[in-house]
């Protein structure tokens, strides 16, 4: 007895080891599991929502990444644009050669617009054109552009002499061509061609999938065409791009280089992602606000935790709980409670994230930042929540809370 | 040791031991208090003095202010005037955060209620005594498992509360209340809510925690309990109405065996 009074003794409250404090935390969560998953629930739907947000944005991008890496980003068109004047001007005959000649040019290739309609048969009225452009196509496009053939094979020596076409994807689509070979035949500037190849979609080059693409020399000679390309393609060396990019035009049209239009295709498509990100900051905003609501929730619920657990309240105080001991007690309680929440949100926003990505085949990528800012921020909303409740608990007279019982 | 702070602290208003006797230190001294709540007066003036090793009964009618009498001793409350000293410690001087670590080394509580949380298994309930204490949890576990076995209840270290009869829940309260081996036994009508023949069997073990060297002091309106105690203080519209210890000498029987872990000799 002597050790446990000493004469002096000095009277210091006990430090709760830190499993303790966990313990003594989720004493209550056990005993009404249903309360504390409907609770949880809302602050899991809030995070789920954030996460999946982040995670289907991340995974397109990653998409778009591996995309643009499969594709590559050093690929430079050159097009005329329109004169001083405000009519249609055209590249020079020499245009294609002289982009070649760039330092850091690796390939070029080009197309030429043609005023040929192509239809599926020649019963298709005149006026129904479905919106398909008839182009001159160089022999080495494919090898520029790296734009796949899926069935049949691109225009050879031979072929790109005579009457023989390649279809983009959607092309072939709306003329109801599914194969190439000597049965396939389509209607084109007012003879049959025959179909020998189709093109696989291609993002750097989307021109090319509602396009029928005949030989140079052929279109010269069945199609009237005037020689002059529209799109010139250049492969520039991974270093050079921005170079190339900058001489292009004065290169492509010496005479008027303010006509031309130089671009690179897997800008656009990256511009194109990023327009996505208001619609992105909107549904993070809903999912806030659907975070803020899931912190009500379990506001709500630790409130009523401490009025129907006073009498436990004055039993802890009359065991010798301080009043801070206590107060970190239904802290710590309305933190797992959001924390069990904010895991379980991030587990269905990752889901949600899987099952989205997969659909539209996608790389599923929820970024680990994301995860870990995901729980943080639970384990803060449930601070904010429990503050109150825990110091109203905390402030509890233990007679008052005694004479509940 | 006890006999110095003993002296340090002359008795006021209580049972005093035959000159030159040593009698055992007080545990609790209560020295005019009062408590008042807005008008009403639920202690007017009120004093006592427990000493170690005693067991005593406060007993009154509803409203007597014996539950109020209760709380101060248990500090669970502070008096609207007067002193009160708990094991020496002036209750005045003390903050709150020092009257919980109080609470936590030198009170332990018996309710009438119980006060035993649904679901939690009779062995962790009886730990939580010693949740505030700073042991670590094998160590209260290991205590609290003798303990139980101490209260005869050494086959019901698992069952939860709803399939313990009263008589057992209480038991487990006072293994609760007793584990860490405190100078003060508190007991809130401990037979309030039981049957006879429960409330005997509590009596007894509390009159065995007693033997032992446990300073028990119970509340009760119940006046054959409080006429079966050894000492019997009645008290009435907030004031100490008979102290049986001002005819019987106190601290005669009692004080030889203290200063061994009560809970050990009542499972020896």
């Amino acid at each position: 007895m002597s050790t446990v009074t000493p004469t002096r003794p000095r009277l210091t409250p006990a430090r709760l080891s830190p499993a303790d404090v966990v313990r003594t935390g989720g004493s209550g969560l056990r005993s009404r599991p249903m309360r504390v998953f409907l609770s949880a629930l809302g602050i899991a739907i809030g995070i789920a929502a954030m996460i999946g947000v982040v995670g289907i944005s991340t995974s397109s991008q990653e998409d778009l990444d591996r995309t643009l890496a499969a594709l590559g980003t050093n690929l430079l068109t050159a097009a005329p644009g329109q004169s001083f004047s405000g009519a249609a001007a055209h590249l020079p005959d020499e245009a294609v050669a002289m982009v070649g000649a760039i330092d850091g040019v690796e390939s070029v290739s080009a197309i030429g617009k043609t005023d040929a309609k192509v239809y599926r048969n020649d019963h298709v009225p005149k006026e129904v054109t479905g919106g398909i452009g008839v182009y001159a196509a160089r022999a080495d496009l494919p090898d520029t552009i790296g734009v796949d053939v899926t069935d049949g094979r691109w225009l050879t020596a031979a072929t790109h002499r005579y009457p023989a076409v390649v279809l983009g994807a959607k092309a072939a689509a709306q003329l109801g061509v599914y194969g190439s070979g000597p049965d396939a035949q389509v209607w084109l500037g007012d003879r049959w061609f025959t179909v020998v190849g189709l093109l696989a979609p291609n993002e750097l080059a989307p021109e090319l999938d509602s396009a029928a693409l005949v030989g140079w020399p052929a279109a010269e000679k069945e199609l009237d065409f005037d020689g002059f390309a529209t799109t010139v393609y250049a492969r520039a060396e991974g270093a050079a791009v921005s170079d190339v990019q900058q001489v292009m035009g004065a290169t492509a049209n010496p005479e008027n280089p303010n006509e031309v239009n130089v671009s690179r295709p897997s800008d656009a498509l990256a511009a194109k992602q990023a327009t996505d990100d208001t619609l992105s900051g909107l549904l993070l905003g809903l999912g806030a606000v659907a975070l803020l609501v899931g912190g009500v929730g379990v506001a709500n619920t630790m409130v009523i935790s401490v009025l129907e657990r006073r009498a436990e309240i004055g039993l802890r105080r009359s065991l010798g709980a301080t009043r801070g001991q206590i107060r970190t007690q239904f802290l710590c309680e309305s933190q797992l409670l959001s924390a069990l929440g904010g895991v379980g949100g991030v587990a269905l926003g990752i889901a949600v994230t899987a099952g989205y990505a997969g659909y539209q085949g996608w790389p599923t990528v929820v970024p680990l930042w994301a995860m870990v800012g995901g729980v943080a921020a639970t384990l803060l909303i449930g601070g904010l929540a429990g503050f109150y409740p825990a110091v109203r608990a905390a402030r509890l007279p233990p007679t008052e809370a005694l004479a509940a019982a | 040791m006890r006999s110095q702070t003993e002296k340090a602290w002359p008795v006021v208003g209580g049972p005093v031991g035959e000159p030159g006797e040593e009698a055992p230190p007080p545990v609790v001294e209560l020295e005019g208090v009062s408590k008042t709540y807005g008008d009403v007066v639920a202690l007017a003036g009120a004093g006592i003095v427990v000493r170690r090793g005693e067991m005593l009964a406060i007993v009154g009618p509803s409203g007597s202010g014996k539950s109020t009498m209760l709380n101060i001793m248990g500090t669970l409350d502070r008096p609207s005037a007067g002193t009160v000293r708990i094991d020496g410690h002036t209750v005045d001087a003390l903050s709150d955060r020092q009257l919980s670590a109080l609470r936590a080394r030198t009170i332990g509580f018996v309710f009438q209620a119980f006060h035993l949380a649904a679901g939690v298994p009779a062995l962790d309930a009886v730990a939580d005594g010693l949740l505030y204490s700073g042991l670590p949890r094998g160590e209260r576990r290991d205590l609290a498992e003798r303990a139980l076995r101490g209260v005869g209840l050494g086959a019901r270290l698992h069952n939860e509360p709803h399939q313990l009869s009263g008589g057992e829940k209480q038991r487990v309260a006072i293994a609760r209340a007793v584990l860490g081996d405190p100078p003060l036994l508190l007991a809130d009508e401990p037979t309030g809510a039981l049957d006879s023949r429960a409330g005997e069997v509590v009596m007894e073990l509390l009159h065995t925690l007693h033997r032992a060297g446990t300073t028990v002091v119970v509340i009760t309106h119940d006046r054959d309990i409080a006429a079966s105690l050894p000492r019997e203080v009645r008290i009435k519209d907030g004031r100490i109405e008979h102290d049986s210890a001002a005819r019987n000498e106190p601290g005669t029987a009692t004080g030889t065996a203290v200063g061994k872990a009560a809970v050990e000799r009542v499972g020896a």
